[in-house]
């Protein structure tokens, strides 16, 4: 039971009407989501820009406030007062409700995500469900985006971005029933209270297969070919300007936020942790999550889209399916002599096992010179 | 059903973050796959040829500095070994072994702009163009110490160099020498084992042998492509066959191998700049060349290995203070006449790479 | 059988990022920290002496853009200089006419911050091409000058 739930029920006891007794804690609970998420929003763009620059040896933005802390308020103000400038040519519904439905997306999924034991909006049976099924809405942004925009250009950003997000849905699907089974329960607080040991450790395949799933559908480098600044110029934001391209950005750090609390809550245990509270010990994982995802964007290079499908479906594909094959066969042998309690060497199998069959993959897979068609 | 499909058509135009300059290209496009691409070159032509007529012999140096902006030195180097070919004017050994001391370290600071500009194409966030460009700062202090500027320099003279370098150059140089290995053994670490490097680069953008030489490509894209044709071996201009290196060349010649051509051909610059520094003799900077020089008539071509290429000066003189005809064969220009063939087949993605990889500078290729 | 491309290349990669992170940033605060320029540097700026200038335009006739312009009277056994103008706008800063003085007059500058909001304005005369506390000759082809003035930082030597 959570928190709104215990408010909503102590409005009734006390006289409100029962119809009203539901309006005050929804909009109490909408209006402090976004402003968690907002905040964490700026907190996420700091972090980049700062540790962008640090990985390359320069400060980052530090003129815009002490240290640079206002950098984001600043861009804020500027992309404000821009003109909003649209092609004539373009579909304008479709050109003008595309990043309302991408940054609409990312707010839809705060709704099921456990900040600490009782601290949500709701406990969906079906979170994790409702989660993936939410997040496939992006796709019909990107595509609205691009095709209303009437530029070449964003044709094809739009094209290629469709077939990435599409198909890299299906191994996270994959790596998230991995999980479902050592849990079993789709309630995202269930899966939080279910882990005594951090899944990480029970799944690392999974952890990967996620990991580059979920890093494909928020086109962070390595595979940001939608937004490829050196190929297609920004991709399907072409033709964005002003608070249109705002709400875009707003959109992809929104997606990045709901996706490290979504792998902190199947993968790192959630707000599990020893001296600290537990909503610090929520944030503070989430911000590792994203420092890797920022650690990856300073180092690689992109992939081009080829190899991205044949990643997919060639090789996170059979991987998922071999983790999912694998977490089933470990939950039917040792479910009934209560593995829950000793997991230990079901760690070490399964790290021992994702090694093996990355390595056999790689080497399977792995070819260089290819992509080549003959004309 | 008669399905029609019909071919795309874009303008990766001049203003595009990717081609090094403003070049366009048109691309004709299957979904993603290139049928057919036609550059067109011509945004950026200054008329240095026509310009050259009317200025003195000293000052088209200046002129020449604009060509391949981030090679000056060399640039000046081609043009005052025209002109001293055409004059018979004779160097004095400090200012020779100066000249290769200043570039050789162009040569470098050309290099590690080619591979940031290549790691930026790729993708990744202007990482390895940020760490070269650490070194590359470096070097631009030096020339700053010898001339006064940064890019643009103007140092060399027909018959030697402007001035003499300054007392804090040779130890500020030999530190860097000493130093510049671990740093591309840093580079290296950071691209050269990548996998999506890898994937993204190796057996890319193949240009055959017999291609490359019947369309006159030179410079590191020739190397790359399997034939040890380097200028300072095969004609050796200045003092350079007293100075032993090696030429790496590639053997498959694809966008990989034009990488590890410039990363090796860094190393050996670093050792000639060794070997230069330890012989340099004292003397004099600049030979006796009277103020306005009158070559007799007649005309010479000379030609030096450029960071991009083989780079040329044609001077036709008829004695008079101005040069008569001043023709640059630039090697950037020719270098995009193979870009056609290496780019059909192969995707949007690799359009850029394989562009970046040729290297080419638009000052040159529009002069 | 030979295992590799799994990955380690990355792990490198990011190894040395990770590296990277530790180390002092390498970029100066521009308007609170300046760098030393070279004391032979050549920028837009030009110093002029008028006492050792004779009007002789041997720097008007070397200038490759033809950006001097010069008027003299005749005044007993010298020249007067009436007018010194150079247009900054057009100069590409290559020195030759600091080169080409035979009385050692004319000098480059070591100032670089010379933004103006006209094009009018960066087209000097006489008396903006004076030399002042705020307006330095630079030591370009000028040994003497050269001598005097403060090294250059070196980004050689930092850490």
């Amino acid at each position: 039971m959570g928190l709104l739930a215990h408010f909503q029920k102590w409005l009734t006891e006390n006289g409100v009407p029962h119809w009203a007794s539901y309006v005050v804690p929804a909009l109490a609970g909408i209006i402090v989501a976004l402003l968690f998420l907002f905040a964490m929003i700026i907190v996420f763009i700091y972090l980049e820009r700062r540790g962008l620059g640090r990985f390359q040896i320069r400060p980052g933005p530090n003129r815009a406030g002490p240290f640079g802390i206002l950098q984001a308020f600043a861009d804020f103000i500027k992309v404000l007062t821009k003109e909003d400038i649209t092609p004539t040519a373009a579909d304008m519904p479709v050109h003008f409700l595309a990043p309302v439905v991408a940054f609409f997306s990312a707010i839809m999924i705060l709704a099921v995500i456990p900040i600490q034991r009782n601290a949500f909006i709701t406990n969906l049976n079906i979170g994790i469900l409702y989660v993936s099924a939410i997040s496939s809405l992006g796709v019909i942004a990107i595509f609205m985006a691009g095709f209303g925009s009437c530029n070449k250009y964003s044709l094809i950003a739009a094209m290629r971005g469709v077939a990435q997000l599409i198909s890299y849905e299906v191994p996270v699907l994959l790596a998230i029933a991995g999980v479902l089974l050592i849990s079993g329960s789709l309630a995202m607080r269930d899966i939080v209270s279910s882990q005594n040991i951090p899944f990480i450790l029970l799944q690392p395949l999974g952890f990967l297969i996620f990991f580059a799933g979920v890093a494909s559908e928020l086109n962070r480098s390595p595979f940001d070919l939608m937004e490829a600044e050196s190929e297609i110029i920004t991709g399907y934001h072409i033709e964005y300007s002003g608070m249109k391209f705002a709400l875009f950005y707003l959109g992809e750090y929104g997606h990045m936020v709901v996706a490290s609390a979504v792998m902190t809550t199947l993968y790192l245990s959630g707000w599990k942790g020893p001296v600290l509270p537990a909503a610090l010990w929520f944030i503070i994982k989430m911000i590792l999550v994203f420092l890797v995802f920022l650690w990856l964007r300073a180092t690689m290079p992109r992939i081009r889209v080829d190899q991205l499908m044949s990643l997919a479906w060639k090789f996170l594909l059979p991987l998922g399916l071999l983790n999912l094959f694998i977490t089933a066969a470990e939950v039917l042998w040792q479910d009934n002599m209560g593995w829950k309690q000793f997991p230990w060497p079901f760690v070490f199998l399964n790290l021992g096992l994702a090694a093996i069959f990355i390595i056999i993959g790689s080497k399977l897979l792995f070819k260089t010179g290819g992509g080549r068609v003959e004309v | 059903m008669v399905l029609k499909a019909e071919p795309m058509l874009i303008s990766m135009g001049p203003h595009h973050p990717s081609t090094h300059g403003v070049f366009r290209m048109r691309l004709v496009l299957d979904g993603e796959v290139i049928i057919d691409a036609e550059p067109m070159v011509g945004y950026l032509h200054r008329g240095i040829e026509k310009l050259a007529e009317t200025r003195t012999y000293t000052q088209v140096i200046p002129l020449t500095d604009r060509l391949d902006y981030l090679g000056s030195m060399t640039n000046n180097w081609a043009y005052v070994l025209a002109v001293e070919k055409l004059a018979s004017i004779k160097v004095p050994e400090r200012a020779e072994y100066l000249r290769v001391i200043m570039g050789e370290l162009m040569r470098i600071s050309s290099h590690l702009m080619a591979v940031g500009f290549l790691g930026n194409e790729l993708g990744c966030t202007f990482t390895p163009l940020l760490y070269m460009f650490r070194e590359r700062e470096k070097i631009m202090d030096f020339f700053e110490m010898v001339c006064g500027q940064r890019l643009t320099y103007n140092y060399m003279r027909i018959g030697g160099l402007s001035h003499d370098i300054p007392e804090e150059f040779l130890p500020a140089v030999k530190k860097f020498v000493a130093e510049m290995p671990h740093y591309i053994d840093e580079y290296e670490q950071l691209l050269s084992e990548n996998e999506i490097f890898l994937a993204r680069t190796k057996g890319v953008g193949i240009l055959p042998q017999e291609l490359a030489i019947s369309s006159s490509v030179t410079g590191p894209v020739l190397r790359a492509s399997g034939m040890r044709w380097d200028l300072r071996k095969a004609d050796p201009y200045s003092i350079y066959d007293r100075f032993e290196f090696d030429i790496p060349t590639g053997k498959v010649s694809d966008v990989y191998d034009r990488y590890l051509v410039r990363i090796q051909e860094m190393r050996q610059s670093v050792r000639i700049l060794e070997q230069a520094i330890k012989q340099l003799p004292p003397g004099e900077a600049r030979a006796k060349v009277p103020l306005l020089l009158r070559p007799p008539v007649g005309e010479a071509y000379a030609h030096i290995e450029a960071p991009k290429g083989e780079l040329g000066f044609y001077l036709v003189s008829d004695g008079s203070i101005a040069p008569y005809r001043c023709r640059i064969r630039a090697p950037s220009f020719t270098n995009i006449t193979a870009l056609r063939d290496m780019l059909i087949g192969w995707k949007i993605a690799d359009a850029v790479v394989i562009f970046g990889s040729i290297d080419i500078v638009l000052g040159e290729v529009d002069r | 059988m030979k295992f590799e491309r799994y990955g380690r290349g990355m792990a490198k990669g990011m190894a040395l990022t990770f590296k990277h992170l530790l180390r002092h940033p390498i970029t100066t605060q521009y308007p609170e920290q300046k760098l030393t320029v070279s004391r032979r540097f050549r920028g837009y700026e030009l110093v002029w002496y008028e006492d050792k200038c004779t009007g002789c335009a041997t720097c008007a006739k070397s200038c490759p853009q033809g950006n001097i312009e010069i008027v003299t009277v005749e005044e007993g056994d010298h020249y007067k200089v009436l007018k010194f103008e150079v247009d900054t706008g057009r100069c590409m800063a290559c020195g030759l006419c600091v080169e080409a003085c035979p009385y050692q007059a004319l000098y480059m500058g070591r100032g670089y911050e010379r933004a103006r909001y006209r094009r009018r304005e960066v087209v000097l005369t006489k008396e903006d091409l004076k030399p002042s506390p705020e307006r330095q000759p630079s030591g370009y082809a000028n040994p003497e000058v050269e001598a005097q003035l403060p090294e250059q930082t070196l980004l050689v030597y930092r850490k």
